[in-house]
């Protein structure tokens, strides 16, 4: 008994030593703690495979500078959505109740980051920056304080386009299919500005995300006068669309949307292929854009994952996550890696960050925290005996409202299927 | 005019898809009362399967590659559905709501594995060179050939199906299966295996629709989910187990999903499901659904 007692006691004392020891160690510990970056993107749905590629090209960044920043070790938590806002809502949550994740990178489309801006807002001390999504209302309007985005939006990607259509391709009116959501509003947005400002005619075919099977809607285009399809699906419905485009014998000529004409869509094979080289595009990434940075981060993808299932050349929404994570990694750079004071030192840093993007375009961000940076015209050629999306102009730091004044940009109302921004020059 | 040709000619393409893979389901609700909600899951498997076995075959410029990709992806199908009735639903047999559970498990846990295993990029099948291209008809014009096809491989499916069932013994069995269980049993049918023989069947059925709809649509996670409402949604408005009032759903289905996309694209979803409104308030056993 005695001795049984005294082992107890000898045992509460080695805990209680231990307590001792850890309390001494405790704000060491604190201090070298990891930044927990918790990423949300879609593994599910129709943009599985952007969103496989956006996390490549985030392990690829994190593996170089060997997840450490500012003397501290990043821990990222992966979370995926199918890229439906209630359920990018319900994981963004889980990253933040239960995995307790300081700074979100996410998410991927449209209605999903205005859904995480809104959640963003009931946020103390936690920042979200953007994945890939590319609303404009994410940060147009009501914008919130810590919802940060390092790429361009869907309206930006379309800059130089419209009147690319109408002043060298002579086209005089358009079939514009477009998904009917959030993303492709503000793309059919920024392509019907210029267009229409220029005189040009649109008639618009609007299909829900999901939709497989187009068939109908392109025997009604292939039937009217349009000039031109302006096609704004991607994923898994930008392929449908394609395959069956081509199955129609349609020889309209294509004019895509920035996530159409991505390696997600060229590198699946089939009958789309054929009818889309020579499609004309516009966006914030190319296959082939003549800039150094570019090609450097070109070849360390094609190193690291051209043979674990990676594309032949980073995807676009593998080049905004990236991006965005530039932006995050810079800040926490500048702060050292101190996320105290509610992240007030970190989100300044994040919102006067500097940054380059993987293309080699510089990024700054404007008053709502969204990137003004550079956007590319784009051709699809066949290059080296696959299809490449080539870049054959450049328009330098597009804003917002691409150019116009954003009083004057914000009265045309937010974008939407029935407010599609065609405004005739006369107005 | 010719517009609306071709509306109707699109909806009964994919009518005949819809038939193709509702009727898998139907049947094996008729007979074990299982509503498999792992339906769409075999529709992938027999996609996923098909389509490795397809590619290095086509990648050879092996004529003979989509037929073979049919064949592996049917089998493996059928297969998935036998296990899945030997393993997991023979034991807890008319327990309808248990077994249901247990299948929207199996979906789950088959789509997560797929995803895994094939990753998320989208895939599709190409036809065999006679059955590519466009067909002219009339007031139509060019066609393409596949989904005329399609219609012709449903025809034969239903056809198939109506023989089986009403010229076989095999089909008697699982007539009369429908009707009790106990007596079948008691006149020495072994009931379990005419189970198993049935979920294959039935898998077999959405294995040749997982096929044939990832050649005329691309195979992708997700399909999952539409093709087992597409199912339930045809099944109910033909009427359960019936294999006519299968195919008048998937009519319907399919016109209706048509129709709605070209005037009123937005919205097209909603008049399938007015259908089924429609159908569940003046008809609850589905049009040809035996009360």
């Amino acid at each position: 008994m005695t001795l049984r007692m005294s082992r107890r006691t000898a045992l509460l004392g080695g805990a209680g030593l231990a307590t001792a020891a850890g309390g001494l160690a405790t704000p060491a510990i604190a201090q070298r703690a990891p930044i927990r970056l918790g990423g949300l993107t879609t593994l599910e749905g129709p943009f599985a495979t952007g969103g496989q590629d956006a996390y490549r090209c985030v392990q690829m960044e994190l593996e170089r500078i060997n997840s450490t920043v500012g003397g501290r070790r990043i821990e990222f938590i992966r979370e995926s959505s199918n890229a439906q806002a209630d359920v990018a809502l319900a994981r963004a949550r889980k990253l933040i109740e239960q995995d307790n994740v300081d700074i979100i990178l996410g998410p991927l489309s449209g209605a999903e980051g205005i859904a995480l801006r809104d959640y963003s807002r009931t946020l103390t001390g936690r920042t979200i920056v953007n994945g890939s999504s590319g609303a404009a209302d994410t940060t147009l309007r009501n914008p919130s304080p810590n919802f940060f985005r390092f790429s361009t939006d869907g309206t930006q990607w379309m800059a130089g386009l419209g009147n690319h259509v109408f002043r060298n391709m002579n086209i005089r009116e358009v079939a514009v299919a477009a998904g009917d959501y959030a993303f492709p509003y503000a793309q059919v947005f920024g392509f019907n500005i210029e267009y229409c400002r220029a005189g040009g005619r649109v008639q618009h075919y609007w299909a829900p995300l999901g939709t497989t099977d187009f068939s109908a809607q392109i025997a009604q285009i292939n039937r009217s006068n349009a000039g031109a399809i302006v096609v704004v699906h991607g994923g898994t419905d930008g392929l449908a669309f394609m395959t069956q485009y081509a199955q129609s014998g349609g020889n309209k000529p294509l004019i895509a949307g920035s996530i159409m004409a991505d390696q997600t869509m060229l590198s699946a094979r089939g009958p789309h292929r054929r009818v889309m080289v020579g499609m004309i595009s516009a966006g914030p990434i190319a296959d082939v854009i003549d800039d150094p940075t570019w090609r450097e981060f070109v070849e360390r993808y094609r190193r690291r994952w051209l043979n674990e299932g990676g594309f032949q050349s980073p995807s676009i929404h593998g080049v905004n996550y990236t991006t965005n994570l530039y932006g995050i990694l810079h800040a926490l750079r500048e702060v050292d890696g101190d996320l105290s004071n509610n992240q007030q030192a970190f989100q300044r840093a994040l919102a006067n960050a500097r940054i380059t993007a993987p293309t080699g375009a510089a990024v700054r961000l404007d008053h709502n925290r969204q990137a003004i940076s550079d956007i590319f015209l784009n051709r699809i050629e066949e290059r080296d005996g696959r299809a490449q999306v080539v870049a054959f102009a450049r328009a330098q730091q597009i804003n917002q409202t691409l150019g116009t004044p954003e009083a004057q940009f914000l009265a045309l109302g937010a974008p939407s299927r029935d407010n599609p921004g065609c405004v005739p020059a006369a107005s | 005019m010719d517009l609306a040709a071709t509306i109707l000619l699109n909806g009964l393409t994919l009518a005949a898809l819809y038939f193709i893979v509702a009727s898998g389901f139907s049947l094996i609700f008729g007979l074990m009362r299982v509503v498999n909600m792992a339906h769409g899951s075999l529709y992938l498997i027999a996609g996923y399967v098909g389509y490795a076995v397809f590619e290095p075959l086509y990648d050879q410029d092996l004529w003979w590659a989509w037929y073979a990709g049919l064949g592996a992806g049917i089998a493996a199908a059928a297969v998935s559905g036998a296990l899945m009735q030997k393993l997991l639903l023979g034991w807890m047999q008319g327990q309808e709501l248990r077994q249901a559970l247990v299948t929207i498990g199996v979906s789950i846990i088959a789509a997560d594995q797929l995803l895994a295993f094939y990753g998320g990029t989208p895939r599709q099948f190409f036809a065999p060179d006679a059955i590519f291209g466009s067909t002219q008809v009339p007031l139509v014009g060019g066609y393409p050939t596949f989904r005329l096809v399609q219609i012709g491989i449903a025809v034969v499916v239903g056809v198939g199906l109506w023989l089986l069932l009403n010229r076989t013994k095999l089909g008697m069995m699982i007539r009369a299966g429908v009707d009790d269980r106990e007596m079948l049993g008691a006149c020495g049918v072994n009931v379990p295996l005419v189970g198993v023989a049935v979920f294959a069947l039935g898998a077999a059925l959405c294995g040749i629709g997982g096929i044939v709809g990832s050649t005329a649509q691309p195979l992708a996670m997700g399909q999952d989910g539409r093709f087992l409402l597409i199912s339930l949604v045809v099944v109910i408005v033909g009427g359960m187990g019936s294999v006519t009032g299968t195919a008048v759903g998937a009519v319907l289905v399919g016109l209706a999903e048509q129709l709605g996309q070209a005037l009123f694209p937005t919205y097209s979803v909603i008049l399938t499901f007015v259908i089924m409104v429609a159908v569940l308030a003046l008809r609850p056993q589905g049009i040809l659904g035996r009360a």
